[in-house]
C-alpha cells in the first residue's frame, strides 16, 4: 500500500537548490522567477492599499469579474491582444466596484454581502458567455483558474531589432509593475490619507472617490496581467499575503511597501524551488510559501507574534 | 479692507439635510462672525455632526446653501480645518504620530509634492505645543484617548487655517488634556481664528464658549453664551431630560457659592 510518504519525492538539498538552475531548466526558471516576482510585487504593493481600505475582498471579486471583461472585450474586438484585454479588465473592475458601492449606498445590505452578490452575478454572466460562444472563445478554464507560469519561457517573445528580448507577458507585467510603482510614489500621501480617513481627506481637498477608483483600476490591471501566469484565484493570494504579513512585522506604511516587494521575491524564488522538488504547480507552490511565511511572521513577530504575546501575558500573570 | 475679507467665516442659509428621506437638519440659518469660539450643543441625533459634515461638503444638502468666507467650500478649502471624531479612524493604521500631524500640511502641498523641511519643522512645532513631541515616532494605536485627541489637534494646528470645525474634541479625554485643549482653543480665538466646536457636556459649556449654538434638528438658539444658556432654552433642546437640567442647576449652585467665596 502506498503511504503519503511515498507520494512525496525524497528531499535532497543539492537538487532542491540547484536543479532549477541546471540546463536545460535555467532559461525557463529565470523567466518564471521574474514573472512570479512581478506578479507578486505588483499585486502586493497595490494590495497594501486595498487591505488598509478594508477592501481585501473587492480584490477577490475583481479577480472573478475580470472573466466577464475579457470575454466581452474578445466578443467586441475579436482579438486577444493586450489592449482589448486590458480595457475589458479595467471596465469590469470599475463596474464591479461601482456596483458594490451603489448597492452599499442605496440599501441596507452590508458591504460583504454586496460584494458577494455583485461578483457572483458578473462572474456567472461571464461563464454563460464563455459557454455560449465556446466555439469562438479560446479560453482554457484550467489556465484561468491555475495559470500557466511554467511555460512562460516558450511564449511568444517581444522582438526588438531582430532579437528576442523577453516573453510578451513578462513585458506586460513589467509595464504594470512600473505603473503601480509610479502611481504609489507620485500619490503616496494622497493614497495614505484617503485610506486613513476619507472625511479628513475630503476636507483637505483630496477626493477619496477618485483615489478609490484609481486603486481599483490598478488592481484590475495587476490581476488581468497576472492571472494568465498564476491563475485568477491565486492572484488574490498575492494581493493579500504581502501586505498582511508586512502588517505583522511593522507598523509603518513605507516599511509595509518595502517588505511586500521583498516577500514577492521570496514567494517567487522559494515557490520555484518547491515546485521543482515536488513537481507541482508553481503558482500553487508560491502561495504555499506565502502561507508559510505568514505563519512564521505571525508566530515569531517580536511585537505582534503569538509567542511574544504569550510571553508578555505570562510575564504579566507572574507579577 | 476688501469686500472678500469682510465676508463672514461661516454663513448658512435655510439648510435642510435628509438621510434616507428622513430630515436630519431642517431650515438652519446662521452667520458666524470672525473670532468666535462657538459651542455646538444638542442631544444625540440632533444633527451636530451632520451639520459639520454638510458645511465641509461631505454630505450634500437637499436644500439651502453654505458659504465659507463668502465662497463655496471647495474654494475656501485652504482656510478651513477639520477635526473629526476620534472614533472615525482606524487607530491600528500603520502611521506614526508624526505622520498623522503631517497630514495637516497636505492641503498646502497640493497633489504630488512631498513635504519638505519647512513642513517637518511646522509639524514638530505643533507637536511641541501639545506636549506630544516625545511621542512623534509612536504608532498611533499605542496612545491614550487624550493623547490621540492631542494628535488630532496638533494636526489641526499644522493646517494653519482661519476657521476650524471640531467634532467632540473633549470626548473621552483626561482632565489634563481637556485643559490643554481649551487653552489651545482660546489661544486660537485670540489670534482671530473662528472655531466651531461640537460639545456634549452641558456643565462645562458655559465656561468654555463665548457663543453657543443649540441644535435639535432645527436651530433652537444662537448667540452669546449668557443670552443663550437659559433653563428655558436647555429644556427646549434636551426636552425632559431632567438629569441634565439638574446637573446644570447643581453646577450653578456650586458656581454661585464659589463666587461668593471669591468675592470679599
Amino acid at each position: 500500500m502506498e503511504t503519503i510518504g511515498n507520494l512525496i519525492p525524497p528531499f535532497d538539498w543539492t537538487s532542491f537548490l540547484f536543479q532549477p538552475w541546471t540546463p536545460p531548466y535555467e532559461q525557463g526558471s529565470l523567466w518564471i522567477l521574474v514573472m512570479g516576482f512581478l506578479v507578486a510585487a505588483s499585486c502586493g504593493l497595490i494590495g497594501n492599499f486595498i487591505i488598509l481600505r478594508r477592501l481585501a475582498l473587492v480584490g477577490d471579486a475583481i479577480s472573478h469579474t475580470i472573466l466577464l471583461g475579457i470575454v466581452l472585450a474578445f466578443l467586441v474586438t475579436r482579438s486577444t491582444g493586450t489592449l482589448p484585454m486590458f480595457v475589458g479588465a479595467v471596465l469590469a473592475g470599475l463596474l464591479t466596484s461601482v456596483i458594490i458601492e451603489f448597492i452599499h449606498k442605496h440599501s441596507r445590505i452590508k458591504p460583504d454581502a454586496a460584494i458577494g452578490i455583485t461578483f457572483s452575478t458578473l462572474f456567472a454572466i461571464g461563464v454563460i458567455l464563455v459557454a455560449c460562444f465556446a466555439d469562438q472563445v479560446d479560453l482554457d478554464q484550467e489556465c484561468v483558474l491555475y495559470g500557466e507560469i511554467a511555460f512562460i519561457a516558450y511564449e511568444e517573445p517581444l522582438v526588438v531589432a531582430g532579437k528576442a528580448l523577453a516573453p510578451l507577458s513578462v513585458v506586460r507585467m513589467g509595464g504594470v509593475f512600473m505603473l503601480i510603482l509610479l502611481f504609489i510614489s507620485l500619490f503616496y500621501k494622497e493614497l495614505q490619507v484617503t485610506a486613513f480617513d476619507a472625511g479628513l481627506a475630503r476636507s483637505l481637498g483630496i477626493n477619496p472617490t477618485l483615489f478609490h477608483y484609481a486603486t481599483m483600476i490598478l488592481v484590475s490591471l495587476a490581476i488581468v496581467s497576472g492571472f494568465e501566469s498564476v491563475g485568477a484565484i491565486l492572484v488574490v493570494a498575492m494581493l493579500i499575503f504581502p501586505g498582511t504579513t508586512a502588517g505583522l512585522l511593522s507598523d509603518r506604511l513605507p516599511v509595509h511597501l518595502l517588505l511586500s516587494v521583498f516577500f514577492a521575491l521570496c514567494y517567487a524564488l522559494l515557490g520555484l524551488h518547491l515546485a521543482t522538488w515536488l513537481n507541482c504547480s508553481i503558482a500553487g507552490a508560491m502561495v504555499v510559501v506565502a502561507g508559510g511565511i505568514f505563519a512564521l511572521a505571525w508566530l515569531l513577530s517580536p511585537q505582534k507574534g503569538l509567542i511574544a504575546l504569550g510571553m508578555r501575558r505570562f510575564a504579566q500573570a507572574g507579577t | 479692507m476688501t469686500k472678500k475679507n469682510a465676508a463672514a467665516p461661516l454663513e448658512i442659509h435655510d439648510l435642510t439635510v435628509t438621510y434616507h428621506r428622513q430630515p436630519v437638519l431642517y431650515g438652519v440659518d446662521l452667520i458666524v462672525d470672525p473670532g468666535c469660539l462657538v459651542g455646538v450643543m444638542g442631544p444625540n441625533g440632533a444633527g451636530k455632526s451632520t451639520l459639520i459634515k454638510t458645511i465641509m461638503g461631505m454630505v450634500p444638502p437637499s436644500h439651502g446653501w453654505v458659504k465659507l468666507f463668502g465662497q463655496p467650500f471647495h474654494k475656501a478649502i485652504t482656510r478651513v480645518g477639520y477635526v473629526p471624531q476620534r472614533e472615525s479612524v482606524d487607530w491600528d493604521f500603520p502611521v506614526s504620530v508624526f505622520d498623522v500631524v503631517m497630514m495637516g500640511r497636505y492641503k498646502r502641498l497640493g497633489l504630488i509634492r512631498r513635504p519638505g523641511k519647512k513642513d517637518r519643522d511646522a509639524v514638530y512645532e505643533c507637536l511641541e505645543k501639545l506636549k506630544m513631541a516625545d511621542l512623534a515616532d509612536r504608532q498611533i494605536g499605542n496612545l491614550s484617548g487624550g493623547q490621540q485627541q492631542r494628535v488630532f489637534l496638533a494636526r489641526a494646528l499644522a493646517q494653519e487655517s482661519d476657521l476650524y470645525f471640531m467634532d467632540e474634541p473633549f470626548a473621552g479625554v483626561d482632565a489634563a488634556t481637556e485643559l490643554a485643549i481649551i487653552e489651545l482653543l482660546r489661544e486660537l480665538k485670540d489670534a482671530g481664528k473662528t472655531l466651531f466646536v461640537v460639545h456634549h457636556d452641558v456643565t462645562t459649556a458655559r465656561k468654555y464658549f463665548d457663543t453657543l449654538l443649540l441644535l435639535n434638528m432645527r436651530l433652537v438658539d444662537f448667540g452669546p453664551t449668557e443670552k443663550v444658556f437659559t433653563q428655558q432654552n436647555l429644556h427646549k433642546v434636551y426636552g425632559g431630560r431632567l438629569n441634565i437640567l439638574t446637573e446644570v442647576a447643581t453646577a450653578d449652585a456650586q458656581q454661585a457659592s464659589e463666587d461668593k467665596l471669591e468675592s470679599p
